[in-house]
């Protein structure tokens, strides 16, 4: 449904080199790799963040609803939520569901900055489910949440998954556990500039942990 | 205390000096009286307030649309900045002769003139604002297709909301001293050719009265319209955390 051609990005000095892939629906891809290589880069453009660059093509997003969910919750802070889930077509009725789907019930006429971290990032999350997403994007997801805030939105996040087979995820992560619970396809990317250096499509549970460890040596060996 | 005791020492000082140019503030008090019951103070606000209104809506639009445009791209920025800066430096007092000369003493030309003088000062207020729009929202916006007329009223005015409020204050004291001036050299109403009337014949007590109602009109916009109004919009800064 999607095919990226992504020629490469240069901010000073080269950060992303070309990357050529084709995400399918139902795709649930974890992308790894070590810090400040360029993944948010890399999601950005696909979102078409950066429209300018010349020469990248990313063919067939036009006819696909994004979510995206940003490192930060990027929720308009002068807005609640519900009216922050309006803004990106869900109705009156839809903005409720959404926000007891991700455990927020009774929370939609608060501010963003009112709530906590966690509770912000599954607003956002809200907010992504709202456009009814073709392809989801989710930027870090876990970072900074305690471990119980984490576990909790892992489920969360793959029982959506699981309830929209049709619906592809780009996850970037740095944890390979999240890779075993969320993905079935992970991508590794490092090198200066950075390239997609595994592109794997994972079958079962075994396989993922072999692909891992291939990663983690792979890892320690570039550093 | 402090206004209090200025009146004080103002009555003081005139009634020592005893002199026609500086009367008491019983004197300027009774002028205040007599003009007011004529009907000629209203007259004369309402004209000046006229002025100042359309003069001050047309400067914030126009200074806004620059300032934005100015603020987003460097380009234009960089082509208009030299402009901005020689229409900053610009005297008042030259744009307003140069609009009597070119356009005649119509309503038109004042209000042009006070116009041109404010929306530098708009413009510059605003393109800082628009400078320091957060880049995040703006990628936000982009991912979730905003319309333009979304980015415009809910990601750019809330953000800029503080600017604007800044361009609003500095914009209305500096709007009305120039009406003043735009009125005393080219109409035949406002405050401001009454206080020309008032010079000629040396009647500091009617200067004072017309001077004093306009401040007391000025205070009472800032009063009943601006603090409410920046209350209202800033309410979303200081929200009480929710109990989870």
């Amino acid at each position: 449904m999607l095919e990226l051609r992504i020629a490469g990005r240069d901010f000073g000095q080269p950060v992303l080199g070309e990357i050529f892939a084709t995400i399918k629906r139902g795709d649930r891809i974890c992308l790894l790799g070590p810090s400040g290589i360029g993944k948010t880069t890399l999601l950005n453009a696909i979102a078409g963040l950066d429209k300018m660059v010349p020469g990248d093509a990313v063919i067939g997003r036009d006819k696909l609803r994004v979510g995206y969910l940003f490192q930060e919750h990027r929720l308009l802070p002068w807005r609640t939520l519900n009216a922050n889930l309006r803004l990106v077509g869900a109705s009156e009725g839809e903005a409720e569901n959404l926000l007891s789907q991700v455990g927020l019930s009774g929370y939609g006429q608060y501010l963003p900055d009112q709530l906590s971290l966690g509770m912000a990032r599954r607003a956002a999350l809200a907010r992504c489910l709202a456009v009814k997403p073709d392809l989801l994007l989710l930027d870090e997801p876990f970072a900074s949440l305690d471990p119980v805030m984490a576990g909790g939105l892992k489920t969360l996040i793959a029982g959506i998954l699981d309830s929209q087979p049709d619906m592809a995820m780009i996850c970037v992560t740095h944890d390979g556990a999240d890779a075993e619970i969320l993905a079935n396809r992970l991508w590794y990317l490092d090198g200066r500039p950075a390239r997609l250096q595994w592109d794997d499509v994972v079958g079962e549970p075994g396989l993922i942990d072999g692909l891992l460890g291939r990663l983690r040596g792979l890892d320690s060996a570039g550093s | 205390m402090v206004l209090p005791s200025f009146v004080l020492l103002w009555a003081l000082m005139a009634w020592l000096i005893q002199s026609p140019l500086l009367p008491t503030p019983l004197e300027v008090l009774d002028t205040l009286i007599r003009e007011s019951a004529s009907g000629e103070l209203w007259h004369h606000l309402g004209a000046t307030l006229g002025r100042v209104v359309v003069a001050f809506i047309l400067a914030m639009l126009l200074g806004t649309a620059i300032g934005i445009t100015m603020g987003r791209s460097r380009t234009t920025n960089a082509l208009f900045d030299p402009l901005l800066v020689l229409m900053l430096n610009l005297p008042a007092l030259v744009t307003i002769i140069l609009m009597y000369v070119w356009f005649g003493l119509v309503e038109v030309a004042a209000v042009m003139a006070v116009v041109i003088n404010k929306v530098p000062n708009v413009a510059v207020t605003v393109r800082e604002g628009a400078r320091s729009l957060d880049y995040r929202l703006e990628e936000m916006a982009t991912v979730y297709d905003f319309t333009r007329w979304q980015r415009f009223r809910e990601v750019w005015v809330p953000q800029l909301f503080p600017y604007l409020m800044a361009a609003t204050r500095g914009g209305l004291a500096l709007i009305w001293k120039i009406v003043l001036v735009v009125e005393l050299l080219g109409r035949s109403s406002g405050v401001g050719f009454q206080l020309h009337m008032a010079f000629q014949v040396f009647d500091v007590a009617a200067i004072l009265a017309y001077s004093l109602a306009f401040i007391a009109v000025v205070q009472l916009i800032e009063l009943a319209a601006l603090q409410p109004l920046e209350r209202i919009a800033s309410r979303w800064r200081q929200p009480e955390a929710a109990h989870a």
